[in-house]
């Protein structure tokens, strides 16, 4: 610890921080523009500025940037000191000099960083009386707006897109007062992770393009906190709405998660909330086993529907429910308690539920841990194990980017530059690359910062992971037949792993292949022997995967033989598209068999158009309810807005039908506390779950946390041309959260807080003041707990067989996945904006296959695979190897469920001769 | 009077070539040099007060000496010609490249040598096109004549020595930016610490010195400490390439002892005054000093003595400005040359200098208001040392300070008259 005088008191802070993250973290409140939590200090905007003092002697003292400064052991300095604070507002007056006064039209207006730091240096009159430089905009894409004029050039901007999340189609150009920062030229911008521009332009230059089509302002929002369901990854998120539409996402700051940023996905995957294809109210569809083949539907209230549904289930023969990886654990526990433990299936094919089940294995039953993005973060070599990781755990991606950077600081810390000094950082490491090694199936997007990348089948992928573990520890089996630049690859991977203080192993489901997850957990297990840390992180496909992995269940074969063999006639389907998990004619087949499908979904699916009934199911903004990450965090959403029609929870719906069914204990389930309670009762490996947030009754000062601004404006008019009378606000029994402005204004339990914001931060900037420490975990900790943590073993449960090496046959391919960021993920596809950026399905081949079957990019073949024929453009997609082609994973017509598998290819003029 | 710099150089102005510098001595030094301990080098360049030559005066040895030596020292390390002329009035290292770049190579050789630099670049003004072609072919020459690259002069030396023509900005001759600008980065100026002979080119040790102060560096070592600061007037070593502009007699370059008064350039050399002009004031070094007057002509041209007369010495190279120019619209050529050429970086510069700029037009054009004065102080003091982001700010507000104090009268003339006392209200 340092002491440090700031206006002559002594305050205790950190060693090795600079003064503004000091002054930040000690709740002072120090304007600043170009330093950002996460991209530290490069000391360009000059509105940091503090007076220091050599000691106590010194009465003059000189400006110095806080940012730029070390809080070392005895500095002195003043925040209040006349000079400085006129310096400050000379900068703002600077910026004033070129920024248009359009707050009013403008979005940022009321979130705007560059408002409340105006506001806080205290710059009111303008002296400058010349003309304001102008600039043209740009098209980025269906993303962002563009608005230059209002840049205040913190080149926040280009650092982030460019040297944090790798991009490069976005830079600064010209240069004096007119430093310009976009692209060469109009055009959709390219990385993954751009929507965070949004948030981190300090004014309105770049702003939420989806959000200005069904534009509010923030303190209109209803917000609350809620979690990412596009990935495994579990970013927190704040989403806002206003009239019954979903508005926009913003990022929630969880230290150990998502940190300050979220993948474009993440963010804009949203609007399926808001989506045509919803359903809304129950429906009732007469199936030909009522000898009504008129296929008519219609809607019915709540109460129809779940006499119908009891009807079924009394009358049934046997029912059996399929759960679902995108529902909350409360909605598939409630089926799994409607059905019964020995008739709940997971509603993932075989190979998914497989691999799903083998990583909570892996991690529970070995001693490797997955760690959180903060210690993925932390990571000094990296190897990556067939996954995309980009386009499966986007989030992740750029936590990786960080670990890449680890051993290569070194560099800096032996120049004694400071880790936040960025600039002089980056100097110093230059384009040095550290231990960081893929081995993917095609080409990835973090090979940039690879210092070797190898492409191969996922047994090929399997073999080398081998041999990295063969590597660390001679006890494990030897890989036959490797080639050689394989196995000395092999080496190098394995001695950089055993070199590093924190050795990092990152695998997945993205494969399809068992042996590529067992590779990736020998290797962690081997460098955990003699209880070294080492981390094995691993992808999951859905946002409960986990979840879903841990509450156990058959898989939907397991389901598809159940009704073939007679023992069910009747199912429930939650919140599952069955044409997205396996085989088309296996799923006409299996709906075709049923009597009585009921779905329970938010959206219609080609599943829902079969089922006999259709319950409208609550999205995730509009319920409450729990997910488990690819961490294995369970992490708790709650409810942003009141669906308008008849749609609830899964969860109430499946207690609903229970109560209907005269279980008399589901009466008990009165909010998802009490389904949790029962859910940690019937299964251990969940009994740390109703400790993931306050329940439902907790209060501060009797009073509960708002979800609407205490500035929310126009509450007794917004439905005035309606009623004339105010409308009560809805109740909320299920959590501390309520429907109104009212409640307590303060600091909310680290897991209820519904928006950022503290008096002179209205942007997300105000996240500061929410944390125990700049960048640190928020007051109260971090919310989330880890369901899975390693064990204590004495013989480690090394996987030995090793699959033989891929051979590619005459005349036939294996499809393997291609993973989209935008277009593999089944609800964010119905965003406009990512509809227009995912791809059409494709077949991917690398270039020289291409050439040897004299097919061109664009040209049609004809795709046999799994006894689905696809008439599909060829695309090159760069590192497949020879004999291996891609699929785009989860596109509409493309399934994923079923790869990798052998198949063939034709041209339209006949079967095509390898040649 | 000695003159080493430039005595040998030929009447025609054209390149010494390898042969003909060989022949007044050339490379006997870097022979020298080369059998030496770096340490001694270093020792002798510090003794020698050679201060250096680009305008901030700091001991060139001293500057060497932070750099890491000894076998474990990160590697390559980097010594960087700094050619980057562009400050408004000077043009001295284009004299010295264009007359006798060996000079500036053995310069370098031996100074490379000093550090234990492996790889050494001349980094020149995109415009000095002449300087760029007798530069490159005095190093194939070089190469040629195992002056640079392996094993030079058989003692078992190495230096690669490039020629790097700039793409052209003021900012670039800002040490730290040149190193961004040669890496391929924007040029934008770095903090220090970390100081570039720790953390410099490609985060590697690296000295950037000015070509005028290299060039200085064999005659040091050929003839000695005592020798070298014999030839000054002052504490500084050596000789100055000093220059007058403006509208004297003889415009030019003469190379003269350290601490020649302002009155022996401004009267022996420069002829005084053309005729019809008055002396006004001078700027002493180059666009970003501050004016001196009448009564400082006895000042010695040298580093401390400048400073002391409350101006700097910077490049040596002084601007006169005479009775008939408007002096406000001499400070608004400057602020708009420091404006254009701001790297667009910090804040007070970016938009600062513009918003000076933009005043003294309006005043210089009749528009100008009575509080515009004090929006002009408040940059002179805003726009100074530390609060910026590097010098050229503070650089660009020397004269406009100083000017703000000489020239009140004029300045309040302006606007009160709501028009140019000097007839034009002319903007150049």
């Amino acid at each position: 610890m340092a002491t440090i005088y700031i206006d002559n008191k002594p305050y205790e802070v950190k060693d090795g921080n600079n003064l503004l993250h000091a002054c930040l973290s000690l709740g002072f409140n120090v304007p600043y523009f170009c330093w950002h939590p996460a991209m530290h200090s490069v000391g360009a905007c000059r509105q940091c500025a503090v007076k220091q003092f050599k000691d106590e002697k010194d009465t003059r003292g000189r400006i110095v940037m806080s940012c730029m400064t070390p809080a070392s052991d005895g500095t002195r300095i003043s925040i209040d000191d006349p000079e400085v604070k006129a310096f400050r507002a000379s900068i703002i007056e600077w910026f004033m000099t070129n920024h248009p006064h359009d707050c009013p039209v403008c979005d940022e207006g009321g979130e705007c960083h560059l408002q409340d730091m105006t506001q806080m240096t205290g710059h009111v009159y303008r002296r400058f009386r010349f003309k304001k430089r102008t600039y043209n905009n740009q098209y980025l894409g269906p993303f962002l707006t563009h608005e230059m004029n209002r840049c205040i050039q913190c080149y926040r901007c280009v650092r982030f897109y460019r040297d944090y999340a790798g991009g490069r189609d976005f830079d600064v150009f010209a240069s004096h007062n007119h430093v310009y920062f976009g692209r060469h030229e109009d055009g959709v911008l390219q990385n993954e992770f751009s929507g965070n521009l949004v948030e981190v332009c300090p004014t309105g230059v770049f702003d939420d393009k989806t959000f200005n089509k069904h534009y509010t302002r923030k303190w209109d929002l209803q917000t609350a906190p809620s979690i990412c369901v596009h990935c495994g990854v579990g970013c927190n998120t704040i989403p806002g709405e206003r009239y019954g539409r979903l508005r926009r996402i913003r990022n929630r700051y969880n230290g150990e998660v998502n940190r300050y940023f979220l993948c474009d996905r993440g963010r804009y995957g949203y609007e399926f909330v808001n989506s045509d294809r919803r359903i809304r109210r129950p429906l009732l569809r007469p199936t030909p086993h009522d000898g009504d083949s008129s296929g008519g539907e219609s809607t019915v209230a709540g109460e129809e529907a779940l006499r119908h549904i009891a009807d079924l289930l009394y009358f049934g023969a046997g029912v059996i429910g399929i759960g679902s990886p995108r529902a909350s654990l409360e909605a598939n526990f409630a089926l799994r308690s409607l059905v019964g433990p020995e008739h709940f299936y997971s509603g993932t094919s075989d190979t998914d539920s497989r691999l799903v089940a083998m990583i909570i294995d892996i991690l529970s039953k070995g001693p490797a841990r997955s760690p959180s993005l903060l210690e993925v973060e932390s990571a000094d070599a990296v190897f990556v194990l067939g996954e995309d990781v980009t386009n499966t755990a986007p989030v992740l991606a750029l936590a990786l980017r960080r670990s890449a950077r680890q051993k290569p600081m070194e560099a800096a810390r032996k120049q004694h530059i400071p880790c936040w000094d960025d600039a002089a950082t980056r100097n110093a490491i230059q384009d040095a690359k550290g231990p960081f090694y893929i081995a993917a199936p095609y080409s990835t997007r973090l090979e940039d910062l690879s210092a070797h990348s190898y492409h191969a089948a996922p047994d090929d992928l399997a073999r080398l992971g081998f041999a990295v573990a063969h590597e660390l520890n001679k006890a494990l089996p030897y890989v036959e037949g490797l080639p050689e630049q394989v196995r000395s690859l092999a080496g190098s991977i394995a001695g950089a792993l055993k070199d590093a203080q924190r050795p990092l192993i990152v695998s997945g489901t993205g494969c399809g292949s068992e042996a590529v997850i067992q590779a990736a957990a020998d290797i962690a297990w081997a460098l955990s022997n003699g209880g070294r840390r080492a981390d094995l992180c691993f992808t999951a496909p859905e946002c409960n995967s986990l979840g879903l992995g841990l509450m156990g269940g058959h898989s939907l074969d397991g389901a598809f033989r159940a009704v073939q063999e007679g023992a069910a006639d009747t199912v429930i389907i939650l919140e599952n598209d069955l044409y997205r998990r396996a085989d088309e004619g296996a799923v006409n087949n299996f709906l075709g068999r049923v009597k009585h499908a009921v779905i329970i979904d938010h959206l219609t699916t080609p599943t829902s158009h079969k089922a006999e009934a259709a319950l409208p199911a609550a999205a995730f903004a509009e319920a409450d309810g729990t997910l488990v990450n690819s961490e294995g965090r369970a992490q708790r959403f709650y409810q942003v807005f009141v669906p308008e029609g008849g749609i609830q929870e899964s969860w109430r719906w499946l207690r609903d039908i229970m109560i209907t069914t005269r279980r008399a204990y589901a009466r008990e389930w009165e909010n998802p506390d009490a389904v949790m309670a029962a859910l940690a009762e019937a299964l251990p490996v969940f009994k740390q779950i109703q400790d993931i947030a306050p329940p439902a009754g907790f209060r501060i000062a009797g009073m509960k946390i708002p979800r609407q601004h205490q500035r929310y404006s126009g509450r007794t008019a917004m439905f005035a041309d309606i009623t004339v009378f105010e409308p009560r606000p809805p109740k909320d029994p299920d959590s501390p959260l309520s429907f109104t402005m009212e409640g307590y204004q303060g600091r909310p339990p680290s897991p209820l807080i519904p928006r950022f914001w503290s008096p002179g931060w209205n942007s997300v900037q105000a996240v500061n003041k929410f944390q125990s420490e700049v960048g640190g975990p928020l007051h109260g900790g971090d919310p989330g707990k880890r369901l899975l943590e390693p064990a204590e073993v004495k013989e480690i449960p090394f996987f030995k067989a090793i699959p033989g090496a891929f051979v590619s046959r005459k005349g036939e391919w294996l499809f393997i996945p291609v993973y989209h960021l935008f277009g593999s993920e089944e609800m964010s596809i119905l965003s406009p904006g990512i509809a227009e950026l995912s791809p059409r399905p494709y077949l991917g081949l690398n270039l020289e296959e291409a050439n040897n079957l004299q097919v061109s990019a664009g040209e049609e073949i004809e795709v046999n695979v799994n006894g689905a024929v696809y008439q599909l453009p060829v695309r090159h997609v760069p590192g497949l190897p020879a004999g291996v082609a891609g699929l785009p994973a989860g596109l509409p017509g493309v399934h994923k469920a079923t790869l990798p598998a052998w198949g063939s290819l034709s041209k339209t003029s006949g079967m095509v001769e390898v040649v | 009077m000695e003159r080493p710099l430039t005595q040998h150089m030929r009447p025609d102005g054209k390149a010494l070539s390898l042969q003909e510098y060989e022949k007044t001595g050339g490379y006997q030094a870097a022979r020298t040099a080369l059998k030496m301990a770096p340490e001694e080098i270093q020792a002798m360049v510090k003794n020698a007060n050679l201060r250096g030559r680009g305008g901030a005066g700091f001991n060139t040895g001293l500057k060497w000496s932070v750099v890491p030596m000894g076998d474990d020292a990160p590697r390559p390390k980097y010594l960087i010609t700094n050619a980057d002329e562009m400050e408004p009035g000077t043009f001295k290292d284009r004299m010295l490249m264009e007359g006798n770049p060996h000079q500036l190579i053995e310069g370098m050789i031996i100074s490379a040598f000093a550090i234990q630099a492996g790889i050494s670049y001349i980094f020149l003004r995109d415009e000095y096109r002449t300087a760029a072609k007798r530069v490159a072919a005095a190093l194939s020459e070089a190469y040629d004549n195992n002056c640079l690259g392996k094993n030079i002069f058989g003692s078992g030396y190495n230096l690669e020595l490039h020629l790097h023509t700039s793409a052209g900005r003021y900012i670039c001759g800002e040490e730290t930016a040149l190193l961004n600008a040669l890496e391929g980065k924007r040029a934008i100026p770095r903090t220090k610490p970390p100081y570039p002979q720790v953390s410099g080119l490609w985060g590697k040790p690296t000295v950037v010195n000015n070509a005028e102060t290299l060039s200085n560096v064999p005659h040091i070592v050929k003839n000695g400490v005592a020798w070298y600061k014999g030839l000054s007037r002052s504490q500084d070593g050596g000789t100055k390439i000093y220059g007058v502009s403006g509208r004297v007699k003889r415009p030019g370059l003469w190379e003269l002892p350290m601490g020649t008064t302002i009155r022996e350039l401004f009267e022996e050399h420069a002829g005084g005054m053309q005729d019809g002009y008055k002396f006004r004031c001078l700027i002493p070094g180059g666009a970003s000093t501050e004016f001196l007057t009448g009564e400082h002509f006895d000042v010695k041209m040298d580093f401390d003595s400048v400073m002391k007369a409350g101006s700097r010495l910077g490049t040596g190279a002084m601007i006169i400005i005479d009775d008939k120019t408007c002096p406000i619209s001499v400070l608004y050529n400057l602020e708009h040359f420091f404006a254009h050429e701001s790297c667009g970086w910090c804040t007070p510069c970016r938009e600062g200098l513009p918003w000076v700029e933009k005043l003294l037009k309006a005043i210089e054009e009749g528009q100008g208001q009575p509080d515009d004065l004090e929006k002009l102080e408040m940059h002179g003091e805003f726009l100074w040392l530390g609060k910026t982001y590097c010098a050229l700010a503070p650089g660009a507000m020397e004269p406009l300070r100083s000017g703000l104090k000489l020239f009140k009268e004029d300045f309040e003339r302006h606007i009160n008259e709501k028009r140019c006392p000097y007839g034009n209200g002319r903007i150049f």
